[in-house]
């Protein structure tokens, strides 16, 4: 080996760090530790690198979510022991009706806010793909709102939503269409958050479409047009299935975002955010358990709404599994 | 989950099929070969970037004016002359400079931290050959997928208990590394580092520190400026955690906010947009220099994931 050669012109005194096995056989000369320093150097690093993903992973990630399974068996409240209760905050949770409607309004703001989105998204991409003058702007320009914060954002759509002067009645004004309730009634209100998570987010999936679409061969094209596709048909057959994966892939995170939807409610909310308005009309899943957690003292219950939360993430898991397999069955076909 | 995986195995044999040179020319050749815009796309992109940039505008509209003047029809929509005494207002109530300084510390301990152990952990996935390699990068993304809603709990618990509450030590740790910043390094290292750069250093003698240093840094830079930003913007826009363990009087900007838009603070509607406007500030800056790189890793990231 190269390196055993390295090593005996290498004259560097052998420090006192290798194992004890090596140091009995110091007679057998440096070659010997060195080579195995060196496989041990090759073996071990690896692991040394991803190590502190691991180990911050295990701390701040696994150890609470177990913990949290465990306190959600627990009547826990702020500064006090656990005490063992059993499966209860979960019949407590069946037995709520705020639990159901935060519920159904976590899975209608996450329709919502996700398919128009995406929608939205994919034509973008399909806009932003054409040859185009001024390219670097327009793909800035989408981004843009991806560098506000959530609490900003809110706080600005607040005032263009305002029931009373907010510029969108007076638009709607202007267009005819009544006046709109956007605070109090649900749908009004649940329409204006998901309007200010569409905003936020559909130029950035956007530029994921584009970069996928970028990558699709040409010669796809080329074939498609000569069988006499129209642009529209193009787009149908040939951008989508080639970027099937990327859309997957952007259903899955956007859907975990809808899940966990906390900071438009709440913000938007302002001083009742946390019941997701009065009537808990916008009180998504993650608002009700921090109501839970933070404002009632339950942290027992609230770690039960949590684990509710990853239940729900491992069925939709399970679904977008089956999905892919029959799609590879009726691609493989 | 899984999909993440097949869309990755979709990609990669298309990608390590070609030569890479070629594929990059293929893929210039492809954009090039692309349909001009007709007329109603322009007009359809016009559209999509006014209604991304408007409310940014109207932000700084808003934060100019006064309070009776946004409160009342019409909206103005003309920046007006009252930016001054808003911002004075703001910083008379809220402690936006204690929040502003926070801020960049918070996610610049979590931008450094987390590109630093994001390199490592991707370079090691990309190209070191170690046993349960496959598992531990399956591992990484599926904890992509956890919300923080399932950890804050417990971390709450213990940051009281270590008295680390309203300490900016408590949003710092459980954030030095990020899942997604893992994948994005071995996705750039595994096509952008040659295998025989290291094994040439490897037969030189180098140890894995000086692989590391020398050659698997120098190449890597790029896509850590890309990847420091993306998470800077992330962890400047934190909002579900630092709520929880940060506290009004040492708040991060968000935090600041959430205060502000809870009504913690007497101050009209005027200088709240203009709370919200200092906050956003300082991003949209950076966007405005480095956006076209920002652009860049966002599409890079994500063709192969």
């Amino acid at each position: 080996m190269a390196t055993s050669v390295r090593a005996t012109s290498d004259g560097s005194p052998p420090s006192s760090r290798p194992a004890p096995s090596t140091s009995d056989q110091r007679g057998s000369r440096p070659p010997g530790w060195r080579t195995r320093l060196y496989r041990f150097d090759t073996k071990a690093s690896p692991y040394a690198y991803v190590a502190p993903f691991f180990i911050l992973f295990a701390a701040f990630g696994l150890f609470p979510l177990i913990y949290t399974g465990w306190l959600s068996l627990h009547q826990v409240e702020l500064g006090s022991h656990a005490k063992w209760v059993g499966f209860d905050n979960y019949t407590g949770l069946w037995d709520n009706e705020f639990f159901w409607k935060a519920l159904r309004n976590t899975f209608t703001l996450g329709v919502l806010s996700t398919v128009p989105q995406l929608l939205m998204a994919l034509g973008l991409a399909h806009l932003l793909n054409y040859k185009l003058r001024g390219r670097g702007f327009f793909r800035v320009a989408v981004l843009a709102p991806y560098a506000t914060s959530v609490a900003a954002a809110t706080l600005v759509f607040i005032q263009m939503f305002n029931p009373d002067y907010g510029m969108i009645n007076q638009l709607f004004g202007h267009l005819g269409f009544g006046h709109v309730d956007w605070e109090s009634s649900k749908w009004p209100a649940q329409i204006a958050i998901s309007t200010i998570v569409t905003w936020r987010w559909t130029g950035y999936n956007a530029l994921i479409y584009l970069a996928a679409m970028q990558a699709v061969p040409a010669d796809l094209y080329e074939a498609a047009a000569l069988d006499g596709a129209s642009r529209w048909r193009q787009f149908v057959n040939v951008t989508i299935p080639s970027i099937r994966p990327t859309i997957l892939f952007t259903i899955i995170v956007s859907t975990i975002g809808a899940t966990q939807l906390f900071g438009e409610p709440l913000m938007f909310g302002g001083g009742v955010g946390v019941t997701g308005g009065t009537d808990h009309q916008y009180q998504t899943l993650s608002l009700y358990m921090y109501d839970k957690g933070w404002n009632v003292g339950e942290l027992g219950q609230a770690s039960a709404v949590a684990w509710v939360m990853l239940l729900i993430l491992l069925l939709i898991g399970a679904v977008n599994l089956l999905i892919a397999r029959s799609n590879r069955r009726k691609l493989g076909a | 989950m899984a999909q993440l995986t097949q869309a990755a195995k979709t990609a990669g044999p298309r990608h390590s099929s070609a030569a890479p040179a070629r594929r990059r020319r293929v893929k210039a050749g492809g954009a090039g070969k692309q349909q001009h815009a007709g007329p109603i796309a322009y007009i359809l992109l016009i559209i999509a970037a006014a209604i991304s940039l408007f409310p940014l505008y109207w932000t700084v509209v808003a934060a100019s004016h006064t309070d009776t003047d946004i409160t009342q029809p019409p909206t103005p929509l003309l920046p007006g002359s009252h930016l001054v005494e808003n911002i004075k207002v703001v910083w008379d109530e809220v402690d936006m400079t204690t929040a502003l300084i926070n801020s960049t510390v918070v996610a610049g301990c979590v931008a450094i931290s987390t590109v630093l152990f994001a390199t490592l952990a991707g370079f090691a996935f990309a190209k070191l050959r170690f046993r349960g390699r496959n598992a531990l990068l399956m591992i990484v993304v599926a904890t992509m997928t956890i919300p923080p809603q399932l950890s804050v709990i417990p971390l709450y618990q213990i940051i009281t208990k270590v008295g680390w509450f309203g300490h900016l030590q408590a949003v710092i740790l459980p954030s030095l590394v990020a899942a997604f910043g893992v994948f994005f390094m071995r996705q750039f290292l595994s096509e952008a580092l040659p295998i025989e750069l290291i094994e040439a250093a490897r037969v030189d003698g180098a140890h894995s520190l000086r692989i590391l240093w020398h050659v698997v840094f120098p190449i890597a830079r790029p896509a850590m400026a890309v990847l420091g930003m993306l998470v800077f913007v992330q962890a400047w826009n934190d909002f579900f955690w630092p709520l929880i363990a940060l506290n009004q009087q040492n708040p991060t900007v968000q935090v600041a906010l959430a205060g502000v838009g809870a009504g913690n603070h007497t101050i009209d509607h005027a200088a709240v947009v203009t709370a919200a406007l200092v906050a956003t500030l300082p991003l949209l800056l950076v966007f405005a220099f480095l956006g076209k790189h920002i652009v860049g890793g966002i599409t890079a990231g994500a063709v192969k994931s």
